[in-house]
């Protein structure tokens, strides 16, 4: 018997039982869009925590106080005073691979506006803060060096302050020039930040006032510690060269003998990338696995309809062996119908699994990620199931007696 | 495989030349737990091209056995059966499947038709495992067979839309579809009512005048009197083997009481 009529034998095998063909078919189409709908639903998520990260700046690099031990008690880092502005300068001075650098200072407190108030922190910085932390203005300007050093109670908010403190303007512009007060000091807001909506953790990045670093120490802190650093390597390749020239500088500046700890710690974006990108993996590996249990059941559901179609079929089995049908024949027409059916299923599954990712990540507000890798991967499966879960019914089958298969009531 | 077979065929000359089937000194032996059960005890016959023979005997006589083995279903455990040339006990498995596919035509009690499948499929399914048979030749040798049983305005009908007559003729196109040397019966007449079986039995007999060469096996005399020639087993052996006056169906049809019409 040649494929093609083993191919028409099949399929009007196949068609002779449409509930069942269908009921079957469900399985897989269940068991393979699942697959993709969670794998590629996980890609999404990956891929928008990927876009946040690098909004606000693959070549940030943030150095923190590190954790300081007194007499062997850990002292904890809030209260660490390791970072100076002398650091800054230093880095600012010395370091080939740092294009920009900015102190962090913050205090947190209650902000005022005529009737409107609300809790935030202040946040200070140098000129470069902003585009370190790639913030732009939506209206208005940055302070500048001379605010800096004359105190200047000046600042800079974002979207959030705006509307809660200024809940009847229309135009962000009318903004400008209007006072705030912060722990009942008067700053006078000089720009808007333009929206950057919630990061991946879920914090408001647009709650957020940015004044001159030397404002919030000397006015609202009365000290002359830092609580970060900020700095832009020269491009993101450089961000490890730039992270150990950091470390070597701020060790030399700090005196510490090679025997002691760094008493700063250094962190990149990248490294929050792949903290990130490690947790959304894991997600999306467990999502997948408990999918590809019901890939499994579907499997099976062929088995178990191709095996009760061998029995239901001794006769017709008998019948073609009479006629002519070899062994392999039967073998082969069991085997084309059960792989016939996980195709089917399988292409079937993959559409509503494309449609499934693209609903749930539309209704997330994610971007919509093909999964090739799990289209390539489920077909494959489904290709294999068939194969693998029609051959014991096939062959079973095919070793039927014709003798007895034809007597077979 | 083919090319095998149409060599045995050309070295087996003179002897079976115009035999179709030639039996000799067949033996068939069943192992029934410690007990060897004989169901053939040695037959030798043979069956000539245009013949038209009743296989018959009671229960346990052998004839299931040894229509069996004229099938190819089941090989002797001992002797040699011929089958248009070619020594079928000496076969494989596919080669045998091959030989049930070109040479023989089966007629089953139960007609053994595929259910949700129209009377012209049934028909072609014997040629869907001849390779060298195209899809245009398949219908037009089905539609051919149809005719020649007289069920041509059936040929879009399933067995469930049609009686018990006219799904045995079904199975009997299905049969001659592959131009067989010899059309095997097991109780073809088995599951109808007398004036069906008498249709029947015009139908075969008037297939045999063309020229097809009949194996009918049944347990029925009366059936039997609408062959040429009856073969009459008991215990594995052959008890008469004998030419009969042959009957026409046709006419047995035409003397039934009108009564029986409706």
């Amino acid at each position: 018997m040649n494929i093609a009529n083993l191919l028409k034998v099949a399929w009007d095998a196949i068609l002779r039982n449409k509930t069942r063909t269908l009921l079957t078919i469900l399985g897989v189409v269940i068991g393979i869009s699942s697959v993709i709908a969670m794998v590629s639903l996980g890609q999404s998520s990956q891929q928008s925590i990927t876009e946040q990260v690098s909004s606000t700046g693959t070549n940030m690099i943030m150095i923190m106080r590190a954790n300081q031990r007194r007499g062997g008690v850990n002292m904890g880092s809030d209260n660490a005073q390791s970072l100076t502005i002398a650091d800054v300068n230093v880095i600012e001075k010395q370091a080939k691979y740092v294009s920009m650098v900015s102190p962090l200072v913050s205090a947190g407190g209650q902000i005022v506006s005529g009737n409107n108030n609300a809790q935030g922190s202040l946040q200070g910085g140098s000129t470069d803060l902003l585009e370190i932390r790639k913030l732009s203005l939506a209206t208005g300007s940055n302070f500048t060096k001379e605010d800096i050093s004359k105190y200047s109670k000046v600042c800079v908010i974002g979207q959030t302050v705006v509307n809660n403190l200024f809940p009847d303007v229309d135009d962000i512009s009318e903004v400008i020039g209007k006072d705030i007060r912060f722990k009942g000091v008067p700053l006078k807001v000089i720009g808007v930040l333009e929206s950057k909506g919630n990061n991946s953790m879920g914090q408001d990045q647009d709650d957020v006032i940015i004044a001159p670093y030397t404002t919030v120490q000397k006015r609202f802190l009365g000290t002359n510690y830092l609580q970060m650093i900020y700095c832009s390597a020269v491009s993101e390749e450089y961000c490890d060269d730039a992270v150990t020239e950091i470390s070597l500088l701020l060790r030399e500046n700090h005196r510490l003998s090679d025997e002691q700890n760094d008493d700063f710690e250094v962190r990149t974006q990248a490294e929050m990338l792949s903290m990130m990108n490690s947790m959304t993996s894991t997600l999306t590996l467990l999502l997948a696995a408990i999918a590809s249990i019901s890939l499994v059941v579907g499997g099976i559901g062929i088995m178990n309809i191709m095996y009760v179609t061998v029995t239901e079929r001794t006769k017709e089995i008998g019948l073609r062996m009479a006629i002519g049908a070899r062994s392999k024949d039967i073998l082969l027409q069991f085997l084309i119908e059960s792989a016939i059916l996980s195709l089917v299923g399988g292409l079937i599954g993959i559409i509503l699994g494309l449609l499934l990712s693209y609903a749930g990540s539309s209704a997330l507000g994610m971007p919509f990620v093909v999964s090739y890798s799990a289209i390539g991967l489920s077909f494959v499966v489904c290709a294999a199931t068939g194969i693998f879960f029609g051959w014991y019914p096939a062959k079973k089958a095919a070793n039927l007696d014709p003798i007895t298969a034809l007597r077979y009531e | 495989m083919g090319e095998n077979i149409k060599q045995n065929q050309s070295n087996q000359q003179q002897p079976t030349a115009k035999s179709i089937i030639r039996i000799e000194d067949l033996k068939r032996d069943f192992v029934v737990g410690n007990e060897v059960v004989h169901a053939l005890r040695g037959v030798t016959f043979d069956i000539k091209e245009g013949e038209f023979v009743a296989i018959m005997g009671t229960s346990g006589s052998g004839k299931s056995t040894m229509l069996n083995i004229l099938g190819c279903l089941d090989k002797p455990t001992s002797g040699h059966y011929y089958i248009d040339g070619v020594d079928a006990s000496q076969c494989s498995k596919d080669e045998l499947s091959f030989i049930r596919n070109r040479k023989i035509g089966f007629v089953f009690q139960s007609y053994n038709l595929l259910p949700r499948t129209t009377s012209i499929e049934q028909v072609e399914l014997p040629l869907l495992y001849n390779s060298s048979i195209n899809a245009k030749e398949r219908r037009e040798r089905a539609e051919h067979a149809l005719e020649l049983v007289g069920m041509a305005n059936r040929a879009n009908h399933t067995p469930n839309q049609m009686s018990g007559g006219q799904q045995q003729r079904i199975a009997i196109a299905r049969a001659i579809v592959n131009d067989p040397v010899i059309l095997l019966a097991d109780e073809a007449t088995g599951n109808l009512d007398t004036r069906t079986s008498y249709e029947i039995m015009s139908l075969f007999q008037k297939l045999n005048d063309q020229g097809v060469t009949i194996g009918f096996v049944t347990h029925e005399p009366d059936i039997a009197l609408f062959t040429k020639r009856q073969v009459m087993l008991r215990d594995g052996r052959i008890m008469k083997d004998l030419l009969v006056d042959t009957q026409s169906a046709q006419a047995a049809l035409d003397a039934l009481p009108a009564s029986d019409d409706y």
